[in-house]
């Protein structure tokens, strides 16, 4: 079993933007390798080129930041694991944002990272927080589904699957999947095109 | 079997490779085909030795190469020592663990959405998981098919299943017929317009309705691939006698009685006519107008004979991504999209390079030349595709009018090959995403639209309708 992961206490980071893609948080030329090794520092590379400096990953006020606050259907896009790979690399150990794309979320609650969505006003109020103040602690706790920062403590959502996964340390699926045994045969076998190819 | 309501091919399909709830509410889901390709899975193999565990159903995986292949020269070594490694690393893990790879020598190798079609390793009532997001394609043919990531293509090796939530399902319909130059690459851009490319999250999508009951298999693929470009990780279409004729002789499918026997059960997996549905949504087929996207995600697309929309008619939360796409592209609101100019034309990729696709570019080629100054490149979805496209002389037809005639691959879908924009360039595509930077320019930039609008719009040198050429 891997770590059970109960919250996340760090820094936070806002990433303001809808629709940011994967594309965008790791380009695919890095994408031609055989490892995840060394992806976190090319993460948003080409939005942070034409930024000059200025992309909230490069700001000093958020050095060292533990939690990306995010805009709407973060990661949407291409299924490439590499983008939550590249962004723990990077430093990141949860997601707070408005919503995830499907894939992107599987992808992390996989690597044991949290993505927790807020109601609208709830992550405005916690973007503006943690822009103005971004020494705060931010604190997303899985268990209450919840985020705290200096303005307040705020309920918000995640699937009961991933958080289960999360909280039980069961997020590498592999060890769970394995565990239904020859319920894999038997379920296989009674498909017809299963015995269409056993034939 | 007394229901007082009937079930969703979703349904259906979904209960038949439970293999057991688990008490959070997932389900442990078996998959009856993983395909796999050379950028996702090197990690996943690298995951499952270190983990001491083998292939758990070999015979159910299948593996080409097609994201880092050149389109230009695939001699070994390929030049790109990245792309070579990962070529090697793909050979080396197939053949350790059993799994079947078709790779350019094969004669079948192709983009892994073409070639799974083709070769009729897709079939109606599978689950179908590939590394790749476009999986959804598969769903063309009354498959449920969706894309996962690395760590679930581990999950897939190791155990051929995954852990789910069942999504919901939203039956789309369009009704009526669609007008002359107005292709399945419309009706899909129609579709993410009207419900946006987050409106899909949490839906598998049924496409239905007269318009998609017309379509050919390649036309309902079209549609399918752009599935997780509304959000929805998964969308099809119930199999039918067209989806049936499909299969008909392919290489993996059934044969003889044995087909038959299949056919039954592919109409039978078809959503039942009282299937409840989480939402309903209709579309007319009529007013689907020749599409182009202008911005910089699939939903920002208008009619070719209509002009860029105005940010303030947009809702206060949707100004500031208009914003972004304006200042991106470069282009002026309420001006008219058509006369755009391009530098680059690209015809190829999973969602518009099967043959049917090359035809319908290729009449609008015949009617004249490339415009100075625009490279254009039609790149066949894969070697089949190559093949019968030369058979019908297709290939000359691109050349004499200009176009550069590739071979298999993704292309300038992605740029992880050569294939690339070049700084600000302005490429009419017809692929799937027009992202910042995803044609392999930092700033390049990409208007999707079908294959015989992006030939319109070779000839032309600028966005153009192809209704006025045809």
């Amino acid at each position: 079993m891997a770590d059970a992961i109960e919250r996340v206490e760090g820094r936070g980071c806002v990433l303001r933007g809808d629709d940011i893609d994967t594309d965008r948080i790791i380009p695919a030329r890095f994408l031609r390798c055989v490892t995840f090794d060394g992806l976190g520092e090319h993460a948003f590379e080409d939005d942070r080129k034409q930024a000059k400096g200025d992309h909230p990953l490069d700001l000093e006020r958020f050095a060292d930041a533990s939690v990306l606050i995010v805009g709407r259907n973060f990661g949407c896009g291409s299924s490439r694991e590499h983008a939550p790979q590249a962004l723990r690399g990077h430093g990141f150990r949860a997601f707070v944002g408005g919503s995830f794309a499907e894939i992107f979320r599987g992808n992390c609650t996989a690597l044991g990272l949290p993505c927790l969505t807020l109601a609208e006003p709830d992550l405005a109020a916690v973007m503006d927080s943690v822009e103005v103040d971004p020494q705060q602690r931010v604190v997303v706790d899985v268990r209450a589904r919840s985020v705290s920062c200096r303005v307040g403590s705020f309920e918000g959502d995640m699937p009961d699957g991933a958080r289960e996964q999360l909280l039980e340390g069961s997020w590498n699926a592999t060890a769970v999947l394995l565990e239904a045994g020859d319920a894999i045969e038997r379920c296989a076998a009674a498909l017809p095109y299963m015995a269409a190819d056993a034939r | 079997m007394a229901t007082s309501t009937g079930r969703s091919l979703l349904h259906k399909v979904w209960d038949a490779h439970t293999v057991r709830e688990l008490p959070s509410g997932q389900t442990q889901l078996f998959i009856g085909l993983h395909l796999i390709h050379e950028v996702t899975s090197p990690q996943a193999f690298g995951m499952l030795r270190e983990m001491g565990l083998p292939v758990r159903f070999p015979s159910r995986t299948f593996a080409t190469v097609d994201h880092i292949i050149p389109t230009r020269s695939q001699q070994r070594p390929l030049a790109d020592s990245l792309a070579e490694e990962m070529l090697v690393a793909l050979e080396k893990n197939t053949a350790e663990a059993g799994i079947r790879l078709f790779d350019t020598e094969s004669g079948r190798q192709g983009v892994v959405h073409v070639i799974g079609p083709e070769l009729g390793l897709t079939q109606p009532g599978m689950t179908i998981a590939c590394g790749d997001s476009h999986t959804s394609t598969h769903g063309a043919f009354g498959a449920v098919a969706f894309g996962i990531g690395t760590s679930q293509v581990r999950d897939v090796l190791a155990t051929q299943c995954l852990l789910l939530e069942r999504p919901r399902v939203r039956r789309i319909e369009v009704t009526g017929k669609l007008c002359a130059g107005v292709y399945a690459k419309d009706v899909i851009l129609a579709i993410i317009r009207r419900l946006g490319v987050k409106g899909g999250v949490g839906y598998a999508y049924e496409y239905a309705g007269p318009v998609l009951d017309a379509m050919s298999v390649e036309e309902r693929l079209t549609v399918c691939n752009m599935s997780i470009e509304g959000g929805a990780r998964c969308g099809y279409v119930n199999p039918d006698d067209v989806t049936v004729e499909y299969l008909r002789g392919r290489e993996f499918a059934p044969s003889g009685e044995g087909f038959d026997r299949a056919a039954a059960h592919w109409r039978a997996v078809a959503s039942d006519a009282d299937a409840d549905y989480d939402d309903r949504v209709a579309l007319e087929g009529a007013d689907i107008a020749p599409s182009v996207t202008w911005g910089i995600n699939p939903g920002q697309s208008v009619a070719v004979d209509e002009r860029l929309p105005l940010p303030a008619d947009a809702p206060d939360d949707e100004r500031a991504s208009l914003d972004e796409a304006y200042a991106y592209m470069g282009l002026r609101p309420g001006e008219p999209v058509a006369g755009t100019p391009i530098d680059v034309a690209f015809i190829g990729s999973c969602t518009n390079g099967r043959i049917s696709d090359l035809r319908e570019a290729a009449r609008v080629a015949r009617a004249g030349r490339v415009a100075p100054g625009v490279k254009a490149l039609v790149v066949p979805g894969s070697q089949a595709v190559a093949r019968q496209a030369v058979e019908e002389g297709l290939d000359e037809v691109f050349r004499e009018a200009g176009f550069e005639w590739r071979q298999a691959g993704c292309s300038m879908c992605l740029a992880m090959n050569p294939d690339k924009l070049v700084g600000r360039e302005v490429c009419a595509s017809s692929s799937n995403r027009n992202f910042k930077g995803r044609q392999g320019s930092p700033t390049g930039r990409t208007l999707l639209m079908s294959p015989a609008m992006v030939a319109a719009a070779a000839l032309r040198g600028e966005v153009a309708d192809v209704r006025e050429i045809l």
